[in-house]
C-alpha cells in the first residue's frame, strides 16, 4: 500500500494533477441537483466514448474505398468473430447517443440552464448538437450501401440549390463530379479524423465550464437569475445547502450510464447491426432509398413541401432555426427558470416534439411515395371484382397494368399517393372521371396520350362500380335539373 | 537619446515573429487551400463533360425507352462500380433521341420507367415524368435532366461527366419547365 501511494507521489510530483483532481471531486454542487433529471449530459459522454472505442475497433477491418467498402462490411457482418456485434453496439450507440444529446438539450432548456452566466456553455452544447448531427449523417454514409449512395445524391442535389456557390459547394462535397471514391474517402476523413477531435475538444470545454461555473441550481418557481446577484447566491447556495459531487452527484450519473451502455448492448444483441442494404451500384435502381431514423422528419418535410417553398424553407429554415437557438441565452439571459412558470418554453418543446413526430411517423409510412410494384405484385380485393361486366373488369386490368395501382389504392392496397378509389364513384360522375383519367390534373399525370379510347372506357366502367351498395354514384346536377324542366 | 516610446526590443522581436510566422501561414496555407479545393478547380476548365458512347444506335429500337449504362468519363480504379452510371435513352425515331439522366430533378433518386403507361416515377418522393422527360406531377419543379447527344458512325453518343444535379452544367442547358401554381386543386 505505502509502495503504491509512493508511486502515485512520484508521478503527482511531475504531473501536477492531483489537486485539481480532488477539488473537482469535492466541488460542491446544490443538493438538489444530485437528481435523476441531470444524468444525461454524463450519459451522452459516456456513448461517445463507446462510439470512439467500437468506431476504432471497426476501422481495423473497414476499407474507406468505394470499390471495397461494401464488401468489407459483409467481411465484418459474416466473417470477422463479433464483427456484427461491434457495427450493431456502434450503430445503436449512434442512435442512443443522438437520443441522449436530445433528451439532454430538452433538460437543459426547460430547466433555464443556458440562462446567466452559462450562455457559452449552451453554445459550445448547440455546437456539439449540430457535430452529432455531422457525424450521424457522415456515418450513414460510411456503411456505403444503396441509401448511402441515394442519400449522397439528395445531400448533393440539396447543396446546389445554395445560389451562386451551389455548383461548387457539390464538388467540394463530393470531391469531384459524380459520387465515387473521393466521396467516400472525403466523407471517412471528416467522420474518423476531423468531427471526432473537433467533438472531444468542444466536449472537453463545455464539461469544464461546467465544473467552473458549477452546475445548473434546481429552478425554484419565482426565484429569478439576475446578472446583479446571481453568482453570489449561487456561490451561498452550494456552501449553505450543497453536497460535494463526489459521492452525491457521481453515483446516479454511473449508474445511468451503465443502464445505457447495457440498453445500447442489449439492442446490439437484439436487433443486430445496421445493414448494409443493397450494393452501392447506381445501375441498380430497383431502390427507394430511406435515411436513417433521426432523418426521417426532413425527408417527410422534403416530400410535404409545395415546391416553390422548398428551396426558401431548406436554405433558410436551419439559419433562421441556428440563429433562434443561438439567440436564446441572450434574448432571455435572465428571469425565471422553473418551466412551471415558462409556458412559451413548454409549449415550444411540446410543438417541436408534435411536429418532429409527425413527420417522422408519416416518413416511416411514405404515402407520398409510388408502391413502385404495385402494378405488378398487389392485389385487387375480390369485392371490387365480383358481380362486374367483362368490360368493367377489362377496366380493372387496366388500372393494374397502367400503373394507376401504383398511386392509388383499393381496400387499403396500393399507393397512397393520390386519393384511394375504394367510393371515387360517389365523388365525381362518369364525365368527370373521364376528364380526370384523360387531362389528369391536381397532382395526377394525364394519361390521354397513353389510353385508347377503349381502355379509358373499361377503366371508366370500373371506376363507376367503385361506390359502397348503399350510396348511389355521384350524378351530374345540371342534367338532373334539366330533365325537370 | 530619446528613448522611443512604446516599442522596446523584445517586443519589436516579437512583432518580427509574428510577421515571419504569418509570411510562412501564407505559404503554406496557398497550397492547402488549392489542394481542398481542386475538386472544384479541376473542372473549371475544361469541365467534367466528355462525349462518351453508349453503344450502337440499334441497341435502342425506335419508338421505346431503355436503360443504358456508361463509364463516368473521369473515373479511378477506387471507384468500383460507382463509376458505372446508367441514364435512359428514348429513341423517338430515325436520328432523334433523347437521353435523359436517371437522377430525379427534384433530389436525385432513380426514376423508373413504366413503358404500360409511358411514365418515368421517382420511389423516393413521388415525382412523375412523362415520356419525353417533361414534368407530370410531384414535387420536381422542372423536367428530367437531358444529356445532350449526337449519333457518331451508328454510335449513340451522349456528354456527361457530372452528376446532375439543379446546379450543374446539364440543369442550365436545357429550357426550364414552368410550372402553373394557380392550377384548380385535386379534381379528385
Amino acid at each position: 500500500m505505502r509502495r503504491i501511494s509512493k508511486i502515485g507521489n512520484w508521478f503527482d510530483q511531475r504531473l501536477q494533477l492531483g489537486a485539481p483532481i480532488r477539488e473537482t471531486m469535492e466541488h460542491p454542487i446544490p443538493r438538489d441537483t444530485a437528481s435523476w433529471f441531470y444524468v444525461f449530459g454524463s450519459a451522452a459522454m459516456t456513448v461517445f466514448g463507446l462510439q470512439l472505442v467500437t468506431g476504432i475497433l471497426l476501422a481495423l477491418i473497414y476499407v474507406p474505398s468505394a470499390g471495397e467498402a461494401w464488401n468489407s462490411l459483409q467481411i465484418l457482418n459474416h466473417q470477422v468473430t463479433l464483427g456484427w456485434f461491434i457495427r450493431a453496439l456502434h450503430g445503436w450507440g449512434s442512435n442512443f447517443m443522438l437520443a441522449i444529446v436530445l433528451i439532454h438539450m430538452v433538460q437543459v432548456f426547460l430547466f433555464g440552464a443556458y440562462k446567466f452566466p452559462r450562455e457559452l456553455t449552451w453554445i459550445l452544447g448547440i455546437v456539439l448538437l449540430l457535430m452529432t448531427l455531422g457525424m450521424a449523417f457522415t456515418g450513414q454514409v460510411l456503411r456505403f450501401d444503396q441509401d448511402a449512395y441515394w442519400g449522397l445524391g439528395i445531400g448533393a442535389s440539396i447543396a446546389s440549390r445554395v445560389p451562386i456557390l451551389g455548383p461548387p459547394l457539390v464538388k467540394l462535397m463530393l470531391g469531384g463530379p459524380i459520387i465515387a471514391g473521393e466521396t467516400l474517402s472525403r466523407f471517412f476523413a471528416l467522420h474518423v479524423f476531423v468531427i471526432p477531435g473537433l467533438l472531444m475538444a468542444f466536449v472537453g470545454l463545455h464539461v469544464l465550464m461546467v465544473l467552473k461555473l458549477g452546475i445548473n441550481e434546481w429552478p425554484m418557481p419565482g426565484r429569478l437569475v439576475r446578472r446583479s446577484d446571481y453568482l453570489e447566491k449561487y456561490h451561498t447556495l452550494t456552501h449553505t445547502d450543497g453536497v460535494p459531487f463526489v459521492p452525491y452527484g457521481v453515483w446516479k450519473d454511473a449508474v445511468f450510464s451503465g443502464v445505457i451502455l447495457l440498453s445500447i448492448a442489449a439492442c446490439a444483441l437484439y436487433f443486430g447491426p445496421f445493414g448494409p442494404s443493397g450494393q452501392p451500384d447506381p445501375r441498380v435502381i430497383q431502390t427507394a432509398p430511406r435515411p436513417d431514423f433521426f432523418f426521417l422528419w426532413l425527408y417527410a418535410l422534403l416530400s410535404l413541401l409545395p415546391p416553390e417553398l422548398e428551396t426558401p424553407v431548406l436554405l433558410i429554415g436551419p439559419a433562421i432555426a441556428l440563429i433562434v437557438l443561438l439567440a436564446l441565452p441572450f434574448a432571455s439571459g435572465e428571469g425565471e427558470k422553473s418551466w412551471k412558470r415558462r409556458p412559451i418554453a413548454v409549449l415550444a418543446i411540446l410543438l417541436t416534439a408534435v411536429a418532429l413526430g409527425t413527420f417522422t411517423n408519416l416518413a416511416s409510412h411514405a404515402p407520398w411515395s409510388p408502391v413502385m410494384d404495385a402494378s405488378t405484385a398487389a392485389a385487387i380485393p375480390s369485392k371490387f371484382i365480383e358481380g362486374r361486366t367483362p368490360v368493367e373488369i377489362q377496366g380493372a386490368l387496366v388500372f393494374q397494368s397502367k400503373q394507376c395501382h401504383n398511386c392509388h389504392s383499393l381496400g387499403e392496397i396500393g399507393g397512397k399517393r393520390g386519393p384511394a378509389l375504394d367510393a371515387v364513384a360517389v365523388r365525381l360522375t362518369y364525365d368527370q372521371l373521364v376528364r380526370q383519367v384523360l387531362q389528369g390534373g391536381g397532382n395526377m399525370p394525364a394519361y390521354g396520350k397513353n389510353l385508347t379510347p377503349a381502355e379509358t372506357t373499361a377503366l371508366v366502367d370500373f371506376l363507376e362500380t367503385l361506390h359502397p351498395s348503399g350510396q348511389a354514384e355521384a350524378q351530374d346536377a345540371s342534367l338532373k335539373s334539366g330533365a325537370q324542366q | 537619446m530619446s528613448v522611443p516610446s512604446g516599442l522596446s526590443r523584445r517586443e519589436m522581436f516579437l512583432k518580427v515573429a509574428m510577421l515571419f510566422n504569418g509570411i510562412v501561414g501564407v505559404v503554406l496555407g496557398v497550397p492547402i487551400v488549392r489542394y481542398l479545393l481542386s475538386p472544384v478547380t479541376r473542372g473549371v476548365k475544361p469541365g467534367y463533360d466528355r462525349w462518351i458512347s453508349l453503344g450502337g444506335v440499334d441497341q435502342f429500337p425506335s419508338g421505346q425507352t431503355r436503360l443504358a449504362t456508361y463509364r463516368n468519363p473521369v473515373a479511378n480504379a477506387s471507384d468500383g462500380e460507382t463509376a458505372d452510371i446508367p441514364c435512359w435513352v428514348r429513341h423517338i425515331d430515325a436520328d432523334n433521341f433523347q437521353v435523359f439522366a436517371i437522377n430525379c430533378a427534384h433530389l436525385g433518386c432513380p426514376v423508373r420507367w413504366f413503358p404500360q403507361s409511358g411514365l418515368f416515377m421517382c420511389p423516393c418522393h413521388g415525382g412523375v415524368y412523362y415520356q419525353d422527360g417533361s414534368r407530370a406531377s410531384g414535387p420536381p419543379e422542372r423536367g428530367l435532366f437531358e444529356y445532350p447527344f449526337k449519333i457518331v458512325d451508328g454510335n449513340l453518343h451522349i456528354r456527361a461527366g457530372e452528376l446532375p444535379t439543379p446546379g450543374s452544367p446539364i440543369a442550365t442547358r436545357g429550357s426550364l419547365i414552368t410550372i402553373d401554381l394557380k392550377r384548380p386543386p385535386c379534381a379528385g
